[in-house]
């Protein structure tokens, strides 16, 4: 489980990772990673397949129970926001573009509770801050894969968390959508959330990315995008990643 | 008698058809949202697990208190759950996959149970057990399936949201709370109670019936969750009636009627239903070949 701050002091780093192991059942994914995310940062986790960077996300999130080491999360669980991938849940649900937005606002409205005016506005802004606007009423099935990711941003945003975390958000996207989600990342960025991204487009971290985590079962290097991926580097994390399966 | 009067005659004439009436409406209105949730979460054949699961413990309350209302419902409550969780224990420890367990588990319980009450009864308690006594309803009997049904759709009510976000973003609701879990479970729940009152009324095979084809036809007709949920629940409540005045003028048993009318229900909806049913498929692919052969003539 992921620890919860002490309220003394606020600390610079919102995540700490401490000597942490991760893995399901019999395998490692994650070995030995110690380092934090500051608050504020703006963070790219690359990594070849199998380096973990989905498993690290998740042991942040509290769902994998590290193996050995410690994730000291600065905030509380309230404030972390996990934009998971496409494949992760059933695009067929038969459920309005809205509805499916309005789940982002589960921390204000619960079980239960009514949308108010207010909060309803908040899903109309949100739709029409991805440029869903018009598509709120289509059902998620017909959205095309790039709608279903701005629709998946617009819940994000309606969540409103301290520390956002995405899984390969722009896996399935064209250029023109990932542009345009980009900007919104950065908009987060500036407004001082804390971002986290799985990336796999090395070119889209170099140009917007100030830090970056290779991983590779193991950091490889967690420190400025420059020197984190330099050629060196991008070969050893090839290399490890090889050496599991080879 | 005029053609009207043929629509309720038997159930004005009869105190045992009006009973059965109100019984298999009831669960109909149960079943229908619940199958709903099952088809939407992929867990069609789960009903059908389930359903069989009850068998043994109804067959140990059968051999304890003989046919008592009372025993045969806490017998497959318990059963129902224990193997509901057994099979997802067997999910979470092994390799293997929930639908897989489940169907394993199923089939140990359809064969424990059977040869339980054989073991002890005739027969025609074994085709009761299996097939229900719609028209044989007891006061007992009515009164759990409409306290099941009710509590069923109360339940379901206040776990709505979360049920809806459990189907289609599971990942989402654990970042967001831990009733995940806490809402499977009382699904789970809601499916073992209704399918055990609905054993008396259908029997344990035909149950899954009134749940799964109401359920499974309603995806024809709209689109909303909501929609269908209610759909699925008066779909079910047409099926009884017609089924019972089937069974009736026709002289055929009750609870397998109302299953065949709850078949066509399905079937007319799979080819009518404007929701992807075969025949609109058909329409929109001619109207899609007459609009790509017109593209040449303007070219």
């Amino acid at each position: 489980m992921a620890a919860v701050a002490e309220p003394t002091h606020e600390p610079a780093a919102a995540i700490e990772l401490d000597q942490l192991s991760l893995g399901w059942r019999d395998k490692v994914a994650v070995r030995d990673l110690s380092g934090c995310f500051r608050r504020g940062s703006l963070t790219a986790v690359v990594g070849p397949n199998g380096a973990g960077k989905s498993t690290l996300l998740r042991g942040i999130m509290g769902w994998v129970t590290p193996l050995a080491g410690r994730i000291r999360v600065n905030a509380s669980a309230d404030s972390l926001a996990f934009m998971p991938q496409q494949g992760d849940f059933d695009r067929s649900f038969p459920i309005a573009a809205r509805d499916f937005v309005a789940m982002g606002a589960w921390r204000r409205v619960g079980p239960w509770r009514g949308f108010c005016r207010s909060e309803r506005q908040r899903v109309e802004d949100a739709l029409h801050a991805v440029g869903l606007g018009d598509f709120g009423r289509r059902p998620l099935a017909t959205l095309s894969g790039g709608q279903l990711q701005r629709a998946l941003f617009a819940r994000l945003m309606l969540h409103d968390a301290d520390i956002v975390m995405l899984d390969e958000p722009f896996s399935a996207v064209d250029r023109a959508t990932t542009e345009d989600l980009m900007t919104l990342l950065m908009q987060w960025h500036e407004r001082g959330k804390t971002v986290i991204v799985v990336l796999h487009d090395l070119e889209l971290v170099r140009r917007h990315f100030p830090q970056t985590l290779l991983l590779a079962g193991q950091g490889v290097a967690w420190c400025d995008t420059e020197a984190a991926l330099t050629p060196e580097n991008l070969h050893l994390a090839r290399h490890l990643c090889a050496g599991d399966y080879l | 008698m005029n053609g009207i009067e043929l629509l309720y005659m038997p159930f004005a004439e009869f105190g045992f058809m009006r009973r059965a009436l109100a019984g298999s409406v009831a669960l109909a209105l149960a079943a229908g949202p619940l199958g709903v949730f099952l088809i939407l979460r992929r867990m069609s054949l789960m009903g059908d697990a389930m359903a069989h699961a009850i068998l043994p413990g109804v067959a140990v309350g059968f051999l304890t208190a003989g046919l008592s209302l009372t025993a045969m419902t806490i017998g497959g409550m318990l059963t129902g759950l224990l193997v509901a969780m057994l099979a997802a224990g067997v999910a979470r420890l092994t390799p293997q996959r929930e639908d897989a367990s489940f169907a394993a588990f199923y089939l140990v319980s359809l064969g424990v149970g059977v040869l339980l009450i054989s073991l002890r009864g005739s027969n025609m308690d074994l085709i009761h057990v299996l097939f229900g006594s719609v028209l044989g309803l007891d006061d007992g009997a009515l009164i759990l399936v409409s306290v099941t049904a009710s509590v069923s759709l109360l339940v379901l009510a206040v776990i709505f949201r979360p049920l809806v976000m459990e189907c289609l973003d599971p990942l989402f609701l654990r970042s967001e709370s831990r009733m995940g879990p806490v809402v499977h479970a009382l699904f789970l729940l809601l499916l073992v109670m209704t399918l055990v009152a609905g054993f008396q009324v259908l029997g344990t095979l035909m149950v899954v019936g009134i749940m799964m084809l109401p359920a499974a036809a309603a995806r024809f007709w709209v689109v909303s969750v909501a929609g269908q949920m209610a759909l699925a629940a008066w779909l079910g409540a047409i099926a009884s009636y017609a089924g019972l005045l089937f069974s009736y003028y026709a002289n055929v048993p009750a609870s397998p009627a109302i299953i065949l009318c709850a078949g066509i229900v399905y079937f007319v909806s799979v080819t009518t239903g404007p929701q992807g049913g075969l025949w609109q498929v058909a329409r929109q692919a001619r109207a899609r070949r007459l609009r790509l052969s017109r593209i040449p003539e303007r070219d």
